[in-house]
């Protein structure tokens, strides 16, 4: 399980770390768990931009189907191509190797600390 | 990231939960709201739960299912009025997927008669239609010798499916079963589980062989720890509603409220074959039935793509530049490893190899009509 401290997170179930300019971004062990097995995911392309608030993927289970939202404003540096090949992988290390987009922000929005996200949650 | 399915597991509005939710929470079940039950939706993953059933066995508290008891002289004639099957000519000791038709001939429910004896019936309904079964056959009772009870509440339905389910039965402590090696596909036999009884019946929801057992609610945590124990040395995994409706969208039974509805005609679901015609006397829903649906009434199909993204109920189904229908169910198929989905598509689209097309959410995915099953085990005895 990856370090957890730094992270921040959104109301639609995404985590972010930022560092320097960039922030990574994946979904949480309570979403993954909400959608089961998930068995396909689709993200934004290298280079793409993004904006706050805005469908920019999917993250599909046997189940159901999640979207994935832009957590900030910023251009798309890196997508992981290992959760594409295996989707598996946003289970069994959503806060790790599970990680979605790498994205270069040019602002940062106001997001939940982990106390606000886990009254949220309930959990 | 937001789920477009809904699933509840606040249980703030207080869905009942079943007489074995404690042993469920121990096994650290995560729960969904289906039809005002909090149910088991997957213990540990949706597709290990899946695969379980078609290599091994799992165990399901499908305790939400509704009990209707029918008895007394004019059972039998009741049924054959109020439901579209020819329910007298099923013998004791064996069971029908029948369903209870409106005066249209639209589905209120399909469900599953079991004849127990001699004047003496089980119908076993969906959660969701509990109370409309249950009004429809009262409203149909006037004039027939019959008592209807309402069991729902104290049976719980035990669902133990797979390769392995019958050795399970067979090695469960306690339980001892009236000839389970030689029951048939859709039978059922009586058995005892310490002191108390059980109804054992080759019947699921899986395309897979296997049983289920209805069993007093007293005696449903001991039966059900009891089939855990002789199942552990056979693959046996407590399996939740997730995997459940996987296997039968592969095995292509309909969902009511997916596939089956108000607005379906029996012909139009493939279940024409459901509906006794050869009934001599009148029961509801026959003259639209006979009638049969209008020219050019959409036909449930089955659809197989390639990739991994899915079809998902209400999506549109395109032949070319025409919207010629719409998926009911669609999941990426955990056992044959490409999508599949059912659809009510127009007739002129609906012949087997017939290559269309399902709306994912603003893009096309190729899907081509395949006969249902998706999924057939191979043969067994019965």
């Amino acid at each position: 399980m990856a370090d957890r401290s730094n992270l921040q997170y959104t109301a639609e179930h995404e985590w972010v770390l930022v560092e320097g300019a960039i922030a990574t971004v994946g979904i949480t062990a309570y979403a993954a768990e909400k959608l089961g097995d998930i068995v396909y995911v689709d993200l934004p392309k290298v280079g793409s931009s993004l904006a706050e608030g805005t469908v920019v993927g999917e993250i599909e289970s046997t189940k159901s189907v999640g979207e994935l939202f832009a957590p900030v404003n910023g251009t798309v540096v890196e997508a992981n191509d290992a959760v594409t090949a295996n989707p598996e992988l946003v289970n069994s290390d959503p806060f790790g190797e599970g990680w979605l987009v790498k994205v270069e922000f040019t602002e940062l929005p106001a997001l939940l600390t982990a106390d606000e996200y886990a009254t949220l949650t309930g959990e | 990231m937001t789920e477009t399915t809904a699933t509840s597991t606040d249980p703030a509005d207080g869905p009942r939960r079943s007489p074995l939710h404690e042993l469920h929470e121990k096994l650290g079940a995560s729960f969904t709201d289906f039809a005002g039950w909090l149910m088991p939706v997957r213990y540990s993953s949706d597709l290990a739960e899946h695969h379980a059933v078609r290599t091994a066995a799992g165990i399901f508290d499908i305790s939400h299912m509704a009990e209707i008891q029918v008895s007394g002289p004019d059972a039998s004639t009741f049924l054959d009025h109020a439901l579209a099957g020819n329910i007298g000519a099923v013998p004791a000791g064996r069971a029908k997927y029948s369903l209870v038709l409106d005066g249209g001939g639209g589905i209120l429910d399909d469900i599953i008669v079991y004849h127990n004896a001699e004047g003496e019936y089980l119908v076993v309904a969906n959660a969701g239609n509990r109370h409309v079964v249950l009004d429809a056959l009262q409203n149909r009772a006037a004039g027939f010798d019959v008592t209807l009870v309402d069991l729902t509440d104290d049976i719980v339905l035990i669902a133990v499916q797979g390769p392995a389910s019958q050795a399970i039965l067979a090695a469960t402590r306690g339980l001892v079963i009236d000839g389970l090696d030689d029951l048939k596909y859709y039978a059922s036999t009586g058995a005892t589980f310490g002191s108390g009884t059980v109804l054992v019946a080759r019947t699921g929801y899986t395309g897979e062989n296997g049983y289920e057992l209805y069993v007093d609610v007293q005696d449903a945590a001991a039966l059900w720890i009891a089939l855990t124990e002789a199942g552990a040395g056979h693959g046996l995994v407590p399996a939740g509603l997730a995997s459940r409706d996987t296997l039968r969208l592969e095995a292509g039974m309909p969902l009511y409220g997916h596939e089956l509805g108000l607005d379906t005609l029996p012909a139009q679901a493939g279940l024409g074959r459901v509906v006794s015609l050869a009934k001599t006397d009148d029961f509801i829903g026959r003259s639209a039935v006979e009638a049969g649906p209008g020219e050019g009434a959409r036909v449930l199909v089955g659809l197989a793509s390639e990739g991994k993204r899915a079809g998902r109920a209400g999506y549109p189904v395109f032949d070319g530049d025409v919207e010629v229908g719409a998926v009911t169910s669609g999941a990426l198929s955990p056992t044959l490893g490409y999508p599949i989905a059912m659809a009510y598509v127009d007739p002129a689209s609906s012949l087997a190899g017939t290559e269309l097309q399902i709306d994912v959410r603003g893009s096309r995915i190729a899907a081509v009509v395949v006969p249902l099953p998706f999924y057939k085990k191979e043969s067994t005895n019965g």
